[in-house]
């Protein structure tokens, strides 16, 4: 039994310690906004943060992430906010980014773990984060204008954002969408 | 939600369901009473299926096309709500499931509005009569002293108004007029075609909840990998599944059963390993032991086959088009390019590899897949399932999102092998291609050759064209001798040639088939756009002229070009030809906004250039432009524009979508897009081998859109062929390193 802490719920996966996290989420906990793509981390359909950090759940195993803070798309949006309401979520609908959408879950974890690391990148760390992400409807473009509009706004909304990101806060309202769950998970273990 | 909502859909979810005793109402209705009052009209009325309105006012619009990124589910209900005058507000979208009531459900081509335009307007029309009808009834004043508008119906001397939802059981006991009576808008007049409405998935994407075929998920399912024959027409000659069932969660492995050439769009038959889990199917899988028998297609070799190709245009070919005659003439070298260009096996690797979910219950058979064409392919599995043709509305076929298809969801193997599997486990089942599969095992855009030549004449145009191709054709997917594309394939940019020439030859080869041929985005307009849009750049170099001038002498005057002519039979996409004319007009002016928008004759630094390159596809005029730089070998792309007449445009964003999304197929392309086979198996596996254009290739992206009240073309495809050309002649125009030979990373890195 692997105990998990996914989108900020306690989990236990009775699963092959090998099983990959993507078919676990998928085919285990039937959350099936992380997608599938290639199952070579060559793609980033699959990208979850694991304690705030953007991975490919199809080649990280379920035994090296045990105790761990999982985020999924289900969980990326602020706790206290309707579902999809992150900063990259609502710029994401701002720039109707999709097209088939089938990229998109994981364009969108990696653009936040990507904001939540670098809260204003420049364009080239934008792609250099990014380019492990594809898209073949194509829409980098919007992927780009995207992430730049939402760093921004939540650059704007300095005060609250910053003091977020420096105590990573859990349930930042203002947007820095991904909670750093790593605390949380501690709490946990030492309830 | 409430629960009048509800109500109403659960009731429409029922009409638009695909039992044909359900009777199917226009007007949203308590279904009992307007049930039997509607029976006969309805019968005689097709459209009553798509469009239904609950008391509470709220619409419901079906959508009968599939959806895979293009937006049409929110275009088809944007033409409909056009036209019955509703509010987008308060509009919701179900999906078609695979229904031959609904007419053409075939989503390719392009085609969903270029080719029902007008039939998806009279569906919310004849819905609109019929409210007007029952609010004048209920006024008891002539139908034509009311209107609807924005959800209401209005008397116009009183200014009396009644909503949708009041007049909704009225309208239903009325009998829908004929479709072909009723009033259109006048395109001044609208206020949702043309407009940027909400777009109806956006907000399931984003938060992650759109649900595409892999993500099905049934009680006791169980999930099947399949091990397909490496070589087309390979069988299995015996396997080993002992080691395969010793993993946890593998339940069974069940051989497919054999098929045979022509393939059609069959599975390949092979072996599955079906688990609980997709991991424990995925190492079932590796441990599968499996003899093969290749079968006659093992010798194949693409390199040495594009090559035979490439010599084969060099000949002179069967005569497709002709007018003069181009081989009694003395060609003078001096003012004569010729040209072989070749392009390679494409494969369409949408993100979503192709999946679908089966139950199969004796003659009963419920789906859920991606599929480009609901309808074919439920015609595929009743045939699979020895049902008569009567007995097909025992399967249920519902259609999902698809992540991607770019032509691959068209084929209906990947149903074929749910069903197959689901029939034979008797649980229900989930088959998902791995990323190997679908590289290993796609339908393929034709490996291909294509030959022009000409020579420049006085006045800065050319004469004497030839045009010849060569690639294995589609249709032997259905027949094993089929050796020439049919006359609609060669419709596609070769025999649509629309250039004012006095002299013409156009030519095709026979060819074999070795892998299964099929339609990738814009199909043989890839080859024939690349071939064409290449050439005429050959020329501007040879006549020292910019590329633009070259296009505009080739097109000469202002004329609509009718290939039939040349002695071809041209079928323009199907579309009508005094409709959609072949328009030189339009053409030259789109290559002039490209040329200006994107300032081609600029001035460049040495090592950079501009390409710019034109066509006519699927109803659509498009033109591309690309400034590269070429230092150290290596291709940089800095700069792309295509500009788009696609006449009437229903929802300008996904226009604009498209065409970027055409832009970064194009560049995949034309950059690096190669299968290669050696004998008879694909040689790439996933997406390290099989690059596919990512975010640090894509430069800055211009859409200019042409604003026009001409009847619409296409947007999926079209945006696609001119962008590889343009990519290739602006390489020549910054290091004189002509690309005749796709991709460009055989020559340069990228
Ligand atoms: S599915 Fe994990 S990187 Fe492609
Ligand atoms: S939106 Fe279709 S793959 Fe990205």
């Amino acid at each position: 039994m692997i105990k998990i802490i996914l989108n900020n719920k306690p989990v236990e996966l009775d699963v092959d310690p090998q099983m990959p996290l993507l078919y676990a989420l998928r085919d285990e906990l039937k959350l099936t906004g992380t997608k599938f793509g290639c199952g070579a981390g060559q793609c980033g359909a699959c990208t979850v943060h694991v304690n705030g950090v953007a991975m490919r759940s199809c080649i990280t195993p379920v035994s090296a992430i045990a105790e761990q803070a999982i985020t999924t798309i289900e969980g990326l949006a602020d706790n206290n906010g309707k579902l999809g309401d992150s900063a990259v979520q609502v710029a994401w609908r701002e720039f109707k980014v999709p097209q088939c959408g089938y990229c998109q879950s994981g364009q969108m974890m990696s653009a936040a773990a990507l904001l939540k690391a670098i809260p204003l990148p420049t364009d080239e760390q934008i792609i250099e984060h990014m380019q492990g992400n594809i898209c073949r409807c194509g829409t980098y473009k919007r992927i780009k204008a995207a992430i730049k509009s939402a760093a921004t706004r939540v650059s704007e909304n300095k005060s609250s954002a910053t003091a977020s990101l420096s105590t990573n806060t859990i349930n930042n309202p203002n947007g820095v969408e991904i909670f750093d769950a790593r605390q949380f998970a501690h709490k946990k273990q030492g309830a | 939600m409430n629960s009048i909502e509800n109500v109403s859909r659960r009731g429409f979810l029922k009409v638009a369901g695909i039992t044909s005793g359900t009777f199917v109402l226009g007007m949203n209705l308590p279904l009992s009473n307007a049930q039997a009052k509607l029976a006969t009209s309805a019968l005689n009325h097709e459209l009553n299926f798509f469009v239904s309105i609950a008391s509470d006012s709220m619409v419901t619009l079906v959508c009968h096309r599939s959806e895979m990124g293009q937006g049409i589910r929110t275009s088809v209900p944007q033409i409909i709500a056009e036209e019955l005058e509703a509010d987008w507000q308060k509009v919701s979208v179900v999906q078609a499931k695979a229904d031959s009531k609904y007419g053409s459900q075939g989503t390719a081509g392009s085609a969903s509005i270029r080719n029902h335009f007008t039939s998806i307007r009279q569906i919310g029309a004849v819905a609109r009569e019929m409210l007007e009808q029952a609010a004048a009834n209920i006024w008891q004043v002539e139908q034509a002293s009311v209107k609807a508008e924005k959800h209401f119906v209005i008397h116009t001397a009183t200014g009396e108004k009644i909503s949708f939802g009041e007049l909704a059981s009225h309208a239903a006991k009325l009998t829908p007029p004929e479709s072909k009576t009723v009033k259109l808008k006048n395109n001044a007049d609208f206020s949702l075609i043309g407009k940027d409405v909400k777009l109806v998935d956006l907000d399931n994407i984003v938060a992650g909840k759109a649900q595409y075929a892999q993500d099905i998920q049934l009680p006791d399912m169980l999930i099947a990998t399949i091990v397909r024959p490496p070589v087309v027409g390979g069988k299995v000659l015996s396997f080993d599944a002992s080691e395969a069932l010793k993993i946890k969660g593998v339940v069974d492995v069940i051989a497919l059963k054999p098929r045979s050439i022509p393939v059609t769009t069959n599975p390949l038959s092979g072996v599955a390993v079906l688990a609980n889990n997709t991991w424990a199917a995925l190492e079932g899988r590796k441990k599968l032991k499996i003899k093969w028998q290749h079968g006659d297609k093992a010798f194949h070799n693409s390199s040495e086959f594009s090559k035979k190709l490439a010599k084969q245009v060099n000949q002179q070919g069967e005569t497709v088009a002709k007018k003069g005659d181009v081989y009694n003439h003395q060609y003078n070298n001096k003012n004569t390019v010729e040209a072989t260009y070749t392009v390679p096996y494409i494969n369409h690797s949408p993100m979503e590899t192709p999946a679908a979910t089966a139950i199969v219950n004796g003659k009963k058979c419920t789906i859920w897949a991606g599929t480009q064409n609901p309808q074919w392919a439920k015609g595929n599995v009743a045939r699979e399932l020895g049902l008569a043709k009567d007995e097909q509305d025992n399967i249920e076929l519902n259609v999902t999102l698809m992540g991607g298809a770019f032509g691959r969801k068209s084929k209906a193997d990947f149903i074929i092998e749910a069903v197959e599997l689901a029939k034979a486990s008797k649980r229900p089942v989930k088959v998902i291609w791995s990323r190997e599969d679908d590289i290993q095992h796609g339908f393929y855009h034709s490996i291909s050759a294509n030959y022009c030549k000409a020579e420049l004449t006085d006045n800065g145009s050319a004469d004497y064209w030839l045009s010849r191709n060569a690639y294995p054709p589609i249709g032997w997917l259905w027949n094993a001798e089929a050796k020439t594309p049919s006359d609609a394939q060669l419709a596609l940019g070769f025999g649509d040639i629309p250039f004012a020439l006095n002299n013409l030859s156009i030519e095709k080869h026979a060819v074999d088939s070795f892998v299964r041929p099929g339609w990738v985005r814009s199909v043989a307009c890839i080859n024939n756009g690349f071939a064409l849009g290449s050439f005429v750049d050959e020329l501007a170099v040879k006549a020292k002229v910019p590329t633009r001038q070259m296009w505009l002498n080739l097109l000469g005057d202002d004329r609509h070009v009718d290939p039939n002519e040349n002695g071809f039979k041209y079928s323009n996409y199907d579309l009508d030809l005094t409709a959609h004319p072949i328009d030189t007009k339009r053409m030259k002016s789109l290559i002039n906004l490209i040329s200006d928008k994107a300032k081609v004759e600029q001035k460049l630094p040495d090592n950079q250039g501009w390409g710019i390159s034109f066509l006519r596809s699927f109803g659509s005029f498009v033109a591309a432009a690309t400034k590269v730089e070429v230092v150290n070998n290596k291709v940089t792309v800095l700069e792309m524009h295509t500009a788009v007449d696609c006449g009437i445009v229903v929802t300008p964003d996904r226009v604009k979508a498209q065409m970027e999304g055409a832009m970064v197929f194009g560049l995949s392309i034309a950059l690096m897009g190669e299968i290669s086979v050696e004998e008879g198996k694909v040689q790439q596996s996933n997406f390290h081998d099989s690059p596919v254009t990512r975010m640090n290739q894509v430069p800055e992206m211009h859409v200019h859109i042409v604003e026009s009240d001409a009847p619409p073309g296409g947007i999926g495809e079209p945006g696609v062929p001119p962008v590889a050309p343009s990519i290739t002649n602006a390489i020549y125009h910054a290091s004189k390193t002509r690309i005749r030979d796709l991709p460009v990373n055989k020559v340069f890195s990228v």
